[in-house]
Order: C-alpha cells, then sequence, then structure tokens
C-alpha cells in the first residue's frame, strides 16, 4: 500500500485504521508498513480519502486492488 | 487565552449547560482528539452530551458515528466529494461566481454581498449537487437558519425545524424514487434501495446534514475572509496584485478566521483513560477540541496570531481532522478560491459600506454568521 504526495493529512485514515497508517515528521501520512495481509480496513480508507492518494497494489503481481 | 494553551492546556471546565468537560486546547492535543478512536462522538448520544452544537442528540446523523458504523455511511458520499470530482465542478462555480457579479452590477449600491453573493453560491453548488430543486430553497432556508443560524438557540426550534427539513426530504426522495435523476440524492436512494446499505432514516439524515453543512459555514467562510482582508488592508492589496496567491490564501485565511460560535468543534466522549499533555481523562468525559486555539498554536506555524496570505500551507484544523474531517472540505476550498477570484478580479475596489464594528452577526450558537454585508465597489 502507498500514500501519494496528494496526502492533506486530513487524517480520516489515521481513524479508520489507525494501526495501518502514522503521521509523519513530513506532516503527511504514511503505511505503517508498505506489506500487510488483505485488511478491509484499509479499503475503507482508500474509499474514504478526500484526496484519493492511498492505494493497494498485489504485493506478488504488482497488480493494482484498489482503486482498481 | 494563550495562557492556558501554554499553562493548563487540558483543563476542566463548566459548559454552558452546566455540565463539567475537558477542554484542549494545544494543537498536537487537539489533532489527537480528533483523530484517535478513543474520543467517540457516538458516546455522545446517549450521554446527555453538552449541548454547543444542534447535532448532538441526531443517533442517525453521520456526525453521531464512530467507526466501523461512520465508514459504512462515509463511504457512500465520500466519492462525490475528492478533489477529483470536486475540481470537475470548477468551471460551474466560475460561471456561478460571474453570474452573480453581474447580477450585483445592476443593483443599486449599497447593495447586501450575503444575499447576493456569499449565502446564494454555496446554496447553489449544493442544491445542484444533491439534486434538490434550488428554486425551492426559500422553503428550507428558514430551517436551516434555525438550525445554525438565526435563531439557533432553542432547542425545541432547532428539534421542529430538523423534524421540517426531514420532512421535506422524504417527501423529495419520494418524488426521486419516482423519477430518479444524475445527483448524488439518486446516488444514495440507489444505496439504500438496492444495496441495504442505510437506513431509511440515516439517507434522510445523510441528506439533511449535507445540506445544511453545506450552507452557512461556506457562505459565511467567505464574509470572514473579506472582514479579515478588509482589517488588513496590506494583505488585501498582495492578494489583488498576486491572484495566483489565491490558493493559499484561503489555507491561511481558514486557520486564521474564526467560522464557528464557539471556537470549538464538536464535543468526543473518552471510551477509556487518555493521558493528553500529562492530563489523565477518565473513561467517560466530555472533551472539547478547540480548533481556533490550536489553529493559532506556534507548534503549528511561527507567529500564529499574524494573518499571512503568503505563509506556506499549515495543517490547519478548520476542517477538522480523523474520520470526521469534513467531507466537504474540497468542495468548500474551491468555492472560496473562485469566490476572492472573482470578487477580488471583478470588483476590485470593493468596500463596506458600514464600519465593520457595525456589522452585525446572527443569534445562532453554532456559525458566526453575518445578518447583511453591505458593499459598494
Amino acid at each position: 500500500m502507498q500514500v501519494s504526495d496528494e496526502c492533506i493529512a486530513s487524517g480520516c485514515c489515521l481513524g479508520i485504521a489507525p494501526k495501518r497508517f502514522a503521521l509523519g515528521a513530513d506532516g503527511r501520512t504514511h503505511p505503517t508498513s508498505a506489506e500487510i495481509e488483505e485488511d478491509d480496513t484499509v479499503l475503507d480508507a482508500v474509499a474514504s480519502c478526500p484526496m484519493e492518494a492511498i492505494s493497494v497494489h498485489d504485493a506478488q503481481t504488482g497488480e493494482p486492488i484498489d482503486p482498481a | 487565552m494563550k495562557e492556558l494553551q501554554r499553562d493548563k492546556p487540558v483543563v476542566r471546565v463548566e459548559l454552558p449547560d452546566g455540565k463539567i468537560g475537558w477542554l484542549v486546547t494545544r494543537y498536537d492535543d487537539v489533532r489527537q482528539v480528533l483523530i484517535d478512536p478513543r474520543f467517540s462522538r457516538a458516546a455522545t448520544v446517549n450521554h446527555e452530551a453538552p449541548r454547543i452544537g444542534p447535532a448532538s442528540g441526531a443517533a442517525d446523523s453521520i456526525l453521531s458515528k464512530d467507526p466501523p458504523e461512520h465508514t459504512r455511511m462515509r463511504r457512500l458520499v465520500a466519492g462525490a466529494f475528492t478533489a477529483r470530482r470536486v475540481e470537475a465542478l470548477r468551471p460551474r462555480v466560475t460561471k456561478l461566481v460571474n453570474q452573480y457579479i453581474d447580477h450585483l452590477f445592476t443593483l443599486s449600491q449599497p447593495a447586501d454581498l450575503v444575499e447576493n453573493f456569499s449565502l446564494a453560491l454555496p446554496v447553489q453548488v449544493i442544491c445542484e449537487l444533491l439534486g434538490v430543486p434550488a428554486e425551492e430553497r426559500h422553503l428550507f432556508h428558514e430551517w436551516s437558519d434555525h438550525i445554525l443560524g438565526d435563531e439557533s438557540r432553542d432547542p425545541n426550534e432547532i428539534e421542529g425545524a430538523f423534524s421540517e427539513l426531514s420532512g421535506y426530504f422524504r417527501r423529495l426522495i419520494a418524488t426521486k424514487r419516482a423519477q430518479p435523476a444524475d445527483d448524488l440524492m439518486t446516488a444514495l436512494i440507489a444505496a439504500r434501495d438496492a444495496d441495504d446499505r442505510l437506513s431509511e432514516d440515516e439517507l434522510v439524515g445523510l441528506c439533511v446534514t449535507l445540506l445544511i453543512a453545506g450552507h452557512e459555514t461556506t457562505a459565511n467562510q467567505i464574509n470572514m475572509f473579506l472582514v479579515v482582508l478588509h482589517e488588513y488592508p496590506e494583505q488585501l492589496e498582495r492578494l489583488r496584485s498576486h491572484p495566483e496567491m489565491i490558493p493559499q490564501a484561503v489555507e491561511e485565511l481558514m486557520r486564521f478566521a474564526q467560522l464557528g460560535t464557539s471556537g470549538g468543534g464538536l464535543p468526543r466522549i473518552t471510551t477509556e483513560e487518555v493521558e493528553l499533555s500529562g492530563v489523565r481523562i477518565p473513561a467517560g468525559e466530555v472533551v472539547i477540541p478547540a480548533l481556533t486555539m490550536a489553529n493559532r498554536d506556534s507548534a503549528l506555524t511561527t507567529d500564529p496570531d499574524q494573518v499571512d496570505v503568503s505563509r506556506p500551507l499549515t495543517t490547519h484544523l478548520s476542517f477538522g481532522a480523523g474520520v470526521h474531517h469534513c467531507l466537504g472540505a474540497q468542495l468548500a476550498r474551491m468555492e472560496l478560491q473562485e469566490a476572492l477570484r472573482g470578487l477580488l478580479g471583478r470588483m476590485p475596489r470593493m468596500e463596506f459600506a458600514v464600519p465593520v464594528d457595525k456589522l452585525t452577526f446572527k443569534n445562532g450558537m453554532v456559525v458566526r454568521s453575518l445578518r447583511a454585508l453591505p458593499v459598494r465597489w
């Protein structure tokens, strides 16, 4: 999973999936771990991000999972 | 207030209704209250939480839910308010701005900017987005005023206005069920009917919340931005000669201008003991995040009490943060940018027809609303 430069630190993802995201020193949000097991709360965060800054790919194939 | 932030950043206070709560004033703490799931909005529903806002009792409101319930509702509407979708609306908003300014030019001076511009624009935009007939806005305008604006002091009147506005939307939902359209209300009705992702009461509540939230808020930010720029003419001049600075100026004015009457965000209740700035807040206590004070904390930015339209972007909290971060934030930003661009560009000599200290605010408890803003140009 990735968070792009579009991030405005709204904190939506931090509230939805607090274990998966953390605020960085740069004022933007970053994944706590880039490679994770399947987790619906992360997909909720993707759908709720006002900047559409979060994306999830299949770690094996690189295929986009969400947004598909 | 600065001493409070420095010396007693987390302090027990008596709230307007006599209840006790914790006022949190430092930027980092306020941000944590907004984001950390241990500070619950849902718990305020049954807690007889303090009424500093009108939305406290509405259990079906998206504002009164925590994840995962909140997430289910937010996902249904988030797609309509993303930066990309909002950008697609910009040409329409620019056109509306120009239409309202054209209309202003036909009026005798001074003319009221609130009625003819700053309220008209956001109401038109949210009506078009939702699919509410804008020509019926006189119907719901009074209800909105009771909820957020002029009369929002008496809880019974607020409840009455809520139920009338809900009735209006129940009728409109019935109409749209029969005649679907390409709008957000139709999409929400489909989410309710086809996928059962929303109860009927939630559907109605969501429409009410979106209409109200898209109404007085942006309107009064337009007014307050103009008041701030009027009070700092050198900032106004910089912006007039550098319109390319408008996007960052909007962020700075959002940080600096106080929108809410109290300067506080919606109250939360702790679900367990939490420590903030060394102070232990027990479980089950009311916590008020002081957004306005957080925005003026030197931990956020240097010289926080100065307004500076060229200030580098800050992560101000005027749109809140966390799961309840303003759904319409990108839309509000875009409308505010286009409103300023239009007014500064086409009415460069606009001035207030009355002194700022003679401007009057509506009596409401939630949003600081100007009754009128008479201007000449």
